[in-house]
């Protein structure tokens, strides 16, 4: 399964923040533990600050702390601040000709699968150690 | 924290009530058919109910090993798994997951397996929080013609 790249670092962000909610990370410390660009992550934390998930506070020293319920979050939650919502995409040429009908639905039901198994995957099951 | 134990006959009124609140069908015949096949039945067939400390029933769990099901070597399945929604978050649904479990053990097995519907986004939720992850096999249906 191919996410974009701001759905991978909204899942990677939410899952470090929330693996201690008391604890404040800047998006350059967030971004240094990813290799990732900082100016990226900080778009990609916006989205997930208006979501409710992290609270940021102000200026460059200004960190985030995760602010959701682990319990009740889950991968699905945050996949689905950055993916289009199944059904919601545009239609791609030939869709609508017979094979592409065929194809259509077989790419829906790996979809199916895909989202029933994000949505039910916690924040705190993943962040449990694994046995 | 609930007493997981083996389900009896006498169970079967507060099993089948849990289990109609729930659903919302009334399947009073196919408990009992239930209990009879799995509770003090042959060892592989397990029935186990959790009782709060005033002796309700909190919920049920079924299970079986079953070996070769599907081409898959032995495992232990489980069939059903109810816990009363006014108990839930207290720990009965993982107690009674975790005594199947054991009695899995006992019996020599060392995979568990269940089948999910993928809509149900609890008992998903609830079985991956136990830890489970997808099995080997995709299940397939179709209706006929």
């Amino acid at each position: 399964m191919k996410l974009q790249t701001a759905t991978r670092l909204g899942l990677y962000a939410v899952l470090e923040l929330a693996r201690d909610p008391e604890r404040t990370l800047s998006a350059a410390d967030l971004a240094g533990r990813f290799g990732v660009s900082s100016h990226h992550l900080a778009k990609v934390l916006r989205t997930l600050a208006t979501a409710g998930l992290v609270r940021g506070g102000r200026g460059a020293a200004g960190g985030y702390r995760f602010t959701g319920n682990r319990r009740r979050v889950t991968l699905m939650d945050i996949v689905a601040l950055f993916e289009p919502a199944p059904g919601q995409r545009a239609e791609e040429p030939g869709e609508d000709t017979a094979v592409g009908t065929a194809l259509q639905r077989v790419l829906a039901e790996i979809d199916e699968i895909a989202e029933a198994t994000l949505r039910s995957i916690s924040l705190e099951t993943m962040l449990r150690p694994r046995r | 924290m609930a007493t997981i134990r083996s389900a009896e006959p006498a169970d079967l009124p507060a099993i089948t009530n849990l289990d109609h609140r729930l659903t919302g069908a009334a399947k009073a015949a196919y408990w009992q058919g239930m209990l009879e096949r799995y509770a003090g039945g042959p060892a592989d067939r397990l029935f186990l109910v959790a009782e709060t400390p005033r002796g309700v029933l909190a919920g049920f769990i079924v299970g079986e090993v079953r070996a070769w099901e599907f081409g898959q070597p032995a495992a232990g399945w489980v069939f059903a798994i109810q816990v009363d929604p006014k108990l839930r978050l207290k720990g009965a649904g993982s107690a009674l997951f975790s005594a199947l479990c054991a009695r899995f053990k006992e019996r020599g097995v060392s995979r568990v397996r269940t089948l999910v519907d993928r809509k149900d986004h609890l008992i998903l939720s609830f079985f991956r929080a136990q830890g489970m992850v997808a099995g080997p096999s995709l299940q397939l249906d179709m209706d006929l013609p």
